[in-house]
């Protein structure tokens, strides 16, 4: 902490921190106390104007936890739109602050993997929480949140819609394609050959968990983030029978960039 | 809103001699090819460069022009040219850029140099596979263009002990050069000669290991992104006294930095191993996203590979085959963990950055566990970035900016 903080925290009666994570597809903000209580938090697509998305959410947790701009001791960016957000004093890498994130859930040593809208990260952090390695996908759609959304439309399936298609399935597809755009062929001949749309999805959503997997080993605790495992929580379970073991996910999957860089945020 | 700093970057004075080498090496090979005074040879940047000064030719490497033409962000383009005439985007993007230049009849050399048109036409070709098969296509290509003959040396690949079975075949090809080289040169091969270049070209190798391995004071008074520019003279100079007057320049200038204690950057937190090759349009980016982040990258493997400590007057031709057969990029896997590991504990490096450049695997050491095996043995963490040397379409700065960030703050953590 420093001098300032310091002691804009001791005259503040309320203080607070704030993390705000842009990603590429949507922007989220957490409000956290010194206890690392979770007060406010917000989501909403990012657009193009990240500095008004980034606003309209720290303003909307700001509202959730009940406090207002003067109560911000320090807030921390992260994430593509890092150096948009007018609050923050500060920025860190998606990967610091998913690693800050999962680890204040589950202090112990983990493989995080983060599904995000546009790229996927492992991070591995050792029993401290000190980060031992990473890595982030190539530069490929493939096995990201963007894949999925690329081929909603072809399916003609809401996004949305896709975890609970997913699950009606019994017997599912095999996409052999490393490319999204060769999976979309593939998506279409199986169309084509009057395949279940369930199984389609399930499919794609298999295809995700082999782009994952190949980037990195896993070691013994696993734990899945980002917003696309939010949104498809079947995902997981796939995963899980996939690896043949349990994966953690924390509350809010979406918010531990959010979380991690106020975390950032109270330690500065 | 977070406040991006403005970064300096130390600029060596001893850079403006380099420059001044470079022009002069340009324009004698543009007079030589619009006069026909003296026959040109091109040549691979790790090929037999000492037999052809021995024997007259004014020596040329295209590899130089494609990474200026890299440097310069002309090869995005122009490597599309290349592609639709059969060279796919797959392979190296050092010859599909310069391809595209000769098809499109441009060179950065005509933006650089005032009156140079572009690069000065061949008589002879000459290649050694050493570093790629690549390069051997390449100049096959250009000589069916120019109607010039190409030869070359056909050198073993992924070497672990270079035997004396290695380095006599590799002598005996390069002896073989002699003869159909004379001819087109219209001289006799002498045999002093040949020695005096390779005791000159020795010389610069012994130089430019010097400026080097400065690198290894604290702080360093070099980057790998000085390296980069400066290594022009051993690249196209060596075997002349001019290249070996520049480095003993730019060497007093390095020590008198190190006497200072003066950095190459202004706060040397960590320090860094490059491993693969540059990315050439991105050279300013890349110092300055580094050097933004109190971070040296002071040794590579890639500028490295102009040192040719076993080049021996006494022995041309055999010096000359092994020099060039211990490089690092001909040798074995095992070989290039063991040199990487020591280059790792001489320059103090903190950490290690692989570039896996999609169209250099030559060049490229990251794709076969190297390193797994090297963080487990050292203890010295590494982050891979994805891009390439030339094709600016196979990178994401953005991504390769998070990955150096994110690996930043590991070190960070971890001290
Ligand atoms: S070593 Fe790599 S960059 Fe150099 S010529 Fe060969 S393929 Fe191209």
């Amino acid at each position: 902490m420093t001098k300032d903080q310091g002691s804009r925290e001791r005259h503040n009666p309320r203080p607070i921190y704030v993390g705000v994570d842009v990603g590429a597809s949507r922007t989220k903000a957490v409000v956290m106390d010194r206890e690392r209580r979770l007060l406010g938090r917000a989501v909403r697509k990012s657009g193009t104007d990240f500095s008004e998305s980034s606003r309209l959410c720290v303003e909307t947790s700001l509202e959730m936890a009940g406090a207002s701009e003067s109560d911000i001791v320090n807030a921390v960016s992260t994430g593509y739109g890092r150096k948009n957000v007018a609050c923050a004093t500060d920025t860190r890498t998606e990967i610091g602050c998913h690693a800050r994130g999962c680890y204040l859930a589950f202090p112990m040593a983990i493989t995080i993997i983060d599904i995000g809208g546009q790229d996927n990260k492992i991070i591995k952090l050792d029993a401290e929480g000190r980060r031992t390695g990473f890595k982030m996908n190539r530069k490929c759609a493939a096995g990201t949140g963007a894949f999925l959304e690329e081929m909603s439309p072809r399916l003609d399936v809401p996004l949305e819609e896709m975890n609970g298609l997913a699950m009606q399935s019994t017997d599912m597809v095999k996409l052999g394609s490393f490319c999204t755009v060769f999976s979309a062929t593939e998506v279409l001949q199986n169309i084509r050959v009057g395949k279940h749309v369930t199984d389609i999805v399930k499919g794609l959503f298999f295809s995700v968990i082999k782009r994952v997997l190949e980037m990195d080993s896993l070691t013994e605790n696993v734990v899945m983030t980002g917003g696309v495992v939010a949104h498809n929580p079947y995902l997981v379970e796939m995963t899980e029978e996939a690896i043949g073991r349990r994966i953690w996910v924390p509350e809010y999957p979406q918010l531990t960039g959010a979380i991690g860089a106020a975390l950032y945020a109270m330690q500065e | 809103m977070p406040d991006e700093k403005k970064v300096v970057l130390r600029r060596l004075q001893s850079a403006k001699d380099l420059g001044k080498f470079m022009a002069e090496y340009y324009y004698e090979l543009d007079e030589a090819a619009k006069n026909g005074k003296r026959k040109i040879a091109w040549c691979t940047s790790v090929g037999p460069a000492e037999l052809l000064r021995a024997l007259g030719f004014l020596v040329y490497f295209p590899e130089t022009h494609s990474a200026m033409l890299g440097s310069t962000r002309m090869a995005t383009d122009l490597i599309p040219k290349a592609n639709a005439i059969g060279y796919s985007p797959d392979i190296c993007s050092y010859l599909t850029a310069d391809i595209g230049a000769y098809l499109e009849g441009i060179s950065p050399l005509a933006k650089v140099f005032k009156g140079i048109e572009g690069p000065p036409r061949p008589d002879v070709l000459v290649y050694n596979t050493n570093q790629c098969r690549d390069v051997q296509d390449w100049f096959e290509w250009y000589g069916t263009e120019y109607g010039v003959p190409v030869v070359g040396v056909q050198t073993y690949r992924n070497v672990g002990e270079v035997t004396d079975d290695h380095i006599i075949s590799i002598k005996k090809q390069m002896e073989a050069l002699v003869e159909p080289l004379e001819k087109i040169a219209g001289v006799r091969f002498e045999r002093e000669k040949l020695q005096e270049a390779v005791r000159l070209s020795r010389k610069c190798s012994d130089l430019w290991k010097e400026v080097l391995d400065t690198a290894s004071a604290v702080p360093s008074p070099i980057t790998f992104f000085d390296g980069t520019t400066l290594m022009g003279a051993a690249v196209v100079g060596r075997g002349t006294q001019k290249a070996n007057d520049v480095y003993n320049i730019l060497l007093e200038e390095l020590n008198d930095r190190i006497a200072k204690n003066e950095g190459a950057i202004e706060e040397e937190g960590y320090r860094l191993y490059w491993d693969g090759m540059p990315v050439w349009g991105r050279l300013r980016m890349h110092a300055e996203l580094f050097a933004g982040l109190k971070t040296n990258v002071l040794a590579s493997t890639y500028c490295n590979s102009w040192i040719f400590s076993a080049l021996d007057p006494a022995a041309p031709f055999t010096s000359m085959a092994r020099a060039y057969t211990e490089l690092f990029i001909v040798r074995s896997d095992e070989y290039k963990e063991k040199y990487i590991r020591e280059m790792l504990e001489f320059f103090k490096c903190d950490g290690i950055l692989y570039h896996d450049a999609k169209t250099c695997p030559n060049n490229t050491n990251c794709r076969y566990g190297m390193p797994q095996r090297l963080q487990d043995e050292t203890g010295i963490p590494s982050v891979t970035i994805h891009g390439d040397l030339n094709d600016l379409r196979l990178l994401s700065d953005e991504q390769t900016k998070t990955n150096v960030e994110a690996f930043i703050e590991q070190l960070e953590e971890r001290r």
